[in-house]
């Protein structure tokens, strides 16, 4: 991958951890992070990848696996260690990829075999890091970043959550796309910005003035100094999402997440 | 099955479970007169979000948390009710899933276990409510993996609408799964291959192809899924009951990251069918398909069944 067509994920992992010990389509490799030795894991493209739908930065079989298995090393090797090192994900993600043969394969267990590396990390004490530096999207985002002790983002065009490409997600929903923007406006899970995920109680920070494509190395700093903020942030005990409820934007914006959980305790044993 | 019955009542004797509600499924699953629904329509928890969009809400939000016994023990049933939206999840449909999920780690964790079992019959995230039925899908996964090192979380996909979506993510998940030949799992529904890939990747319309990659039986026979039944519903409580009793020895296939790897790298895309895949992709247990690895799962005997008949 030369520089002129480095996605944004390849991009940040070279300034962030330098170059990969592990071949594309995941990159994988320990840096200090303020003087602490930390794992970078990125999905970037792939173009010979043996599945044709998998040659972008997408989460297919082989992603999905090969995350796992980034993250399952970092575990097994600090297995004896009483500060397991932290994991940082970088968040640039398209899609799940979309084919026959994905299905066929079971790219669902793929994908969860990420899911549930990343989550055993978190429950392992690995302080556990997604930053976003493109599109975080549905499925992919679930298998590479969602599991995550903290979340941040760079405020710059093409970040972004969501449960489904806009296009696709006008079709589905029978809207055209500006439509689906005005409906952003006002029901706040729908929205495709950073900021409206920031109300939801899910974003613990939202890192501004960065160039996500040519960064300063000024810049690249501001991000690692995040990184360092949102790791030192996090307790050694913390290790389930519960967080993600327990926070003043959740409040407000996530009461009925609160309200069910709260109720459910109430009556979970009986009368 | 091949070393245990589960009983299968002739065909007029039985009692679909598939045309079964949600909340009548988590009752066929519990023992007779121990349903206690929690959160139940009463409860008015309806989704805040649905009502700006002009779309009506449901008093239970398309899921049916139930406590009671299996096989005496203290159990909790989470159903997924296809019939409102599709049995996608948004954010109260989710929450109380994951909230049935953790309440249940906590009794785990102090003691006192209950065995969970999830009734998957949903699309995935609810596009209503988009970034809310994301974030609770991973609430839920995050609630499995912790969850499954005390106690067995046994899925359930009957059918018609089948697993698909996050929410396919969160069944893999499961310590074992029990699908009919009804039942479909994959993460992406052949309408969505169909319209991102093109009718020449996958033609959403002709079943017969969609159930011989994601059906039920195909599942089971490649290791996907582990117990295959009948639409019955005692049947499907007995596949329940089997699969607690097996416990939580062994590796779960979601950890098995060098032997999938290895199956993966050992097939050939271009030439690849859901027929020739299974001779690589084979349920562990059954003798010599388990090749010799670290990451190799450690059933107990049996773990993989398929149906007698």
């Amino acid at each position: 991958m030369n520089a002129a067509t480095m996605t944004r994920g390849a991009r940040w992992m070279r300034s962030l951890a330098g170059e990969s010990e592990a071949l594309a389509p995941v990159w994988s490799a320990d840096a200090l992070l303020g003087g602490t030795r930390t794992r970078f894991i990125a999905v970037v493209p792939d173009e010979r990848n043996r599945f044709a739908r998998a040659r972008d930065n997408v989460v297919g079989l082989e992603q999905g696996w090969l995350l796992a298995r980034a993250v399952r090393q970092a575990i097994d090797e600090d297995a004896a260690t009483t500060r397991p090192r932290p994991i940082v994900a970088i968040v640039d993600v398209k899609s799940q990829a979309y084919g026959y043969r994905e299905e066929m394969l079971g790219i669902h267990l793929a994908c969860a075999a990420a899911v549930d590396a990343y989550a055993s990390a978190r429950l392992a004490g690995h302080p556990v890091i997604a930053l976003i530096v493109g599109p975080a999207m549905s499925g992919a985002f679930l298998a590479h970043g969602y599991q995550a002790n903290r979340i941040l983002a760079l405020d710059a065009p093409g970040t972004m959550v969501h449960a489904m490409g806009k296009d696709a997600a006008a079709r589905v929903t029978r809207r055209s796309v500006e439509a689906l923007d005005a409906l952003g406006e006002t029901v706040t899970p729908m929205s495709y910005s950073l900021s409206a995920f920031a109300k939801l109680g899910l974003l613990d920070r939202l890192i501004t003035n960065v160039d996500a494509d040519a960064p300063s190395a000024a810049q690249v700093e501001c991000v690692r100094d995040a990184l360092i903020e949102a790791i030192a942030s996090i307790d050694r005990n913390e290790r389930d999402l519960s967080r993600r409820l327990d926070n003043e934007a959740a409040r407000s914006t996530r009461a009925a997440s609160i309200e069910v959980r709260r109720r459910l305790a109430a009556q979970w044993d009986a009368p | 099955m091949t070393d245990h019955d589960v009983t299968v009542a002739p065909f007029i004797a039985r009692e679909s479970f598939i045309e079964l509600s949600a909340r009548e499924r988590a009752r066929a699953l519990l023992d007779t007169g121990t349903f206690r629904e929690l959160l139940g329509p009463f409860d008015r928890l309806t989704s805040p979000w649905l009502p700006l969009q002009g779309i009506v809400c449901q008093a239970d939000d398309g899921v049916v948390i139930a406590r009671g016994t299996i096989d005496g023990a203290p159990a909790v049933v989470a159903a997924i009710e296809s019939a409102f939206q599709g049995g996608s999840i948004g954010e109260v449909a989710g929450s109380k899933i994951a909230g049935a999920l953790e309440l249940a780690l906590r009794d785990c964790e102090n003691g006192r276990p209950v065995r969970p079992v999830i009734v998957f019959e949903t699309g995935g995230v609810r596009l209503q409510e988009a970034n809310l039925g994301l974030a609770v899908i991973a609430e839920i996964q995050s609630a499995i993996v912790s969850l499954r090192r005390h106690v067995p979380v046994v899925g359930v996909i009957a059918g018609m609408v089948g697993c698909f979506g996050g929410m396919s993510l969160a069944a893999a998940l499961c310590t074992r799964l029990v699908m009919t030949r009804q039942g479909r799992l994959g993460m992406n529904g052949p309408e969505v291959i169909e319209q991102e890939a093109g009718i020449d990747e996958l033609d959403a319309s002709d079943r017969l192809r969609i159930w011989q990659l994601i059906g039920g039986a195909q599942r089971v026979a490649s290791g996907f899924a582990d117990i295959l039944v009948e639409d019955d519903a005692s049947a499907i409580a007995t596949a329940v009951h089997v699969a607690f009793s097996q416990g939580i020895d062994g590796v779960h296939r979601s950890e098995a990251v060098e032997r999938y790897l290895d199956g993966l790298a050992r097939i050939d895309p271009a030439t690849v069918t859901p027929e020739t895949m299974r001779a690589v992709f084979r349920p562990c247990g059954t003798a010599g398909t388990c090749h010799d690895t670290a990451d190799e799962p450690q059933r107990v005997p049996g773990a993989n069944r398929e149906e007698s008949q």
